[in-house]
């Protein structure tokens, strides 16, 4: 169906391996303050963290609002310079790469955003933005460029006559589908899925990421899928990673991590998932968490969760727990578990 | 495909009328027509047009010279002979309202887009580039807190006959005056734009086309540009207003063009000493000015939602 998929050799995509691997990745930001820009603190958005996505799985990264998902996404496609840390992308370091040389690796990771209606230029038609991508590379000229866009219209079902229209004439699920084209257009290996669904509607929400889940295979991707819907994750991911104020807190293979969570913050989150069967619905037992996030410019010491922890003790606030492997696959940074 | 088909059903595919297999849709066909819906902006067209028109085509109809001097015809009313009278030397007003026409619509759009040009660079530059944006900015309150007339006439003072020399007395004059208006007005559309492109720079489709890869002045002219146009369409067509107006102060103090030379201005200022023996001298300049201010800015309201997609009906 995408023939110009097939440009790239096959072989030239292995199977097997882990075409991401971020190891202790940090991302700061300066908090400056008044005329002469000095810096009065940092904002810890992303404070080491560390995983690997192997070729064609899915990682899902969880999390409340502001823990750092999204510039943790941001900062793995070097739209943001990382702090510190390493981001290894198909067995290239990628994490001081500049100009040119980042520019030509652009094509092969891209992004599909949350809000749908901003991530679309309001002053360009549905065709030019799907044609942007072609365009910036110099893939397909002319008639081939236009065909090129029919083909990624269709391919996320949308009408290729539609190309001629402007993104406020769609609704908020087609727009997410304009997207999801444009990120698909140079044939990328790997795509940070931004809350991709979380500005949709439920009945749409389901569509889109089964879009997502036939073009994964169909074009052999690797998602980094960023949600804070713990109920949608367990359908597309193959692992969760779960983040809590700039830190990876426990990271599992799915079935693992929904049968028997291990950190007390991943407890918490999946008691919240409301159960669609009245009788066990009943019987949930829900742990509230107390309080708010702790700000990232200013951390708790030891363990970050500490402060809102049902089952926190003393060691919790003077040592930070070590980011541990646990049988299974399993990694999990709490005093508790060990 | 036909998997796709199946789990992502084409929600408004069946809802469309055929009316979408139309040719290809370009922008400014678009712009275009829309523009050409908006009443205020199609009135402004026409009066702008039959204004340049006059302007232009008027001398070779009305031969009447503009310097005749004839002082027993001096401070008539509207007549045949003279259908907007005649000064305090008996020239024909009607001549020299369309002679001073030429020169300040000339003056008025040159420095209009002199200005727009420079102040749409400085705050795209500003706006875009966290590292330009002090030095750029601050050079934009430096030119703001200068005292603008007596910058002007020391310019003026000093270029006036180098430049006379060089392109002859009203060709010289007229480029330094525009090149004056043009320099010291660029500043407001300079800040509108940088805090419009700070705001745009932030949305997520500029970061898409940062992840896409697209060269910083592919970004600028593809996104920042096409989303800032509101401001700058605003900006030029106040513009021309202010350009032509402060023509006329130059030329009441002296410094625009030489006193036999006329503009809008001048014979507006040279005729408000006349007012109350006759009207018309001051009337016809001012409303001459009034009606090309007018309709460039109903033609700037009906570009800005033109080129606007989502007030396209």
């Amino acid at each position: 169906m995408l023939d110009s998929a097939k440009t790239r050799p096959e072989q030239s995509r292995p199977r097997g391996g882990d075409l991401l691997r971020i190891d202790g990745l940090t991302m700061h930001f300066p908090i400056t303050k008044g005329m002469f820009r000095r810096q009065v603190g940092t904002i810890r958005a992303v404070d080491g963290i560390s995983f690997e996505i192997p070729r064609v799985q899915t990682l899902a990264l969880v999390g409340e609002s502001g823990c750092g998902k999204s510039t943790a996404g941001r900062t793995i496609l070097r739209l943001y310079d990382p702090t510190g840390g390493r981001i290894v992308f198909d067995g290239t370091e990628i994490t001081g790469m500049a100009g040119e040389t980042l520019r030509r690796l652009r094509p092969r990771m891209q992004m599909i955003f949350q809000d749908p209606q901003a991530c679309l230029n309001p002053r360009m038609t549905v065709g030019s933005i799907v044609a942007e991508p072609l365009a910036e590379h110099g893939v397909a000229k002319g008639r081939r460029r236009r065909d090129r866009v029919r083909e990624l219209l269709n391919a996320v079902g949308l009408n290729p006559k539609f190309a001629d229209r402007y993104p406020h004439e769609f609704s908020g699920g087609q727009r997410q589908r304009i997207g999801i084209a444009r990120a698909i257009a140079l044939n990328p290996d790997f795509i940070v899925c931004d809350e991709p669904i979380a500005a949709l509607d439920v009945s749409i929400q389901a569509q889109v990421v089964n879009l997502l889940q036939d073009l994964q295979a169909q074009l052999g991707l690797t998602y980094l899928f960023i949600s804070h819907d713990l109920s949608m994750v367990r359908h597309i991911a193959d692992r969760v990673a779960v983040m809590y104020l700039g830190k990876l807190v426990e990271l599992a293979p799915r079935r693992a991590l929904y049968a028997a969570p291990l950190h007390p913050y991943t407890q918490a989150l999946l008691s919240a998932i409301p159960i669609p069967e009245p009788e066990a619905e009943r019987r949930r037992t829900r742990i509230i968490l107390k309080g708010d996030v702790p700000s990232p410019a200013n951390p708790p010491s030891g363990c970050r969760f500490r402060t809102r922890c049902p089952v926190a003790f003393d060691r919790c606030a003077v040592e930070e727990p070590a980011w541990r492997k646990r049988d299974g696959e399993r990694w999990v940074a709490c005093h508790r578990v060990e | 495909m036909s998997e796709l088909d199946l789990i992502a059903p084409r929600a408004d595919e069946a809802a469309e009328p055929a009316a979408l297999d139309q040719a290809h849709r370009s922008l400014w066909s678009d712009v275009r027509r829309q523009f050409l819906r908006h009443p205020g902006a199609l009135v402004g067209m026409i009066v702008l047009a039959a204004i340049v028109l006059i302007v232009l085509a008027g001398p070779y109809l009305w031969t009447v010279s503009p310097d005749r001097i004839n002082p027993r015809i001096a401070n008539r009313g509207m007549s045949l002979d003279h259908p907007l009278g005649t000064d305090n030397l008996g020239r024909d007003l009607f001549a020299q309202v369309m002679a001073g026409g030429r020169v300040s619509l000339a003056v008025g759009i040159s420095a209009m887009l002199i200005a727009v040009t420079l102040g749409t660079t400085i705050g795209v530059l500003a706006g875009f580039f966290r590292r330009l944006d002090g030095i750029l900015m601050r050079m934009t309150e430096l030119f703001l807190a200068l005292p603008i007339l007596p910058l002007l006439l020391v310019i003026i003072l000093l270029f006036r006959d180098v430049l006379r020399d060089l392109f002859g007395p009203s060709a010289g004059i007229f480029l330094l005056i525009v090149f004056v208006i043009g320099i010291t007005s660029w500043m407001q559309t300079a800040r509108v734009v940088r805090a419009e492109v700070l705001g745009v720079k932030e949305r997520d489709f500029v970061l898409a086309a940062r992840s896409i890869g697209a060269r910083p002045y592919k970004i600028i002219f593809r996104h920042i540009l096409p989303n800032v146009l509101s401001p700058i369409m605003v900006s030029g067509t106040l513009g021309v207003a202010s350009a032509i107006i402060i023509e006329s102060a130059l030329s009441f103090l002296g410094l625009g063009f030489p006193p036999d030379f006329p503009t809008w201005g001048r014979l507006l200022y040279d005729g408000a000493n006349y007012m109350t023996l006759n009207p018309s001298r001051v009337i016809w300049p001012g409303l001459a000015i009034s009606l090309t201010v007018l309709s460039v800015n109903f033609i700037g309201d009906g570009l800005r939602d033109a080129l606007d997609p989502r007030l396209r009906s």
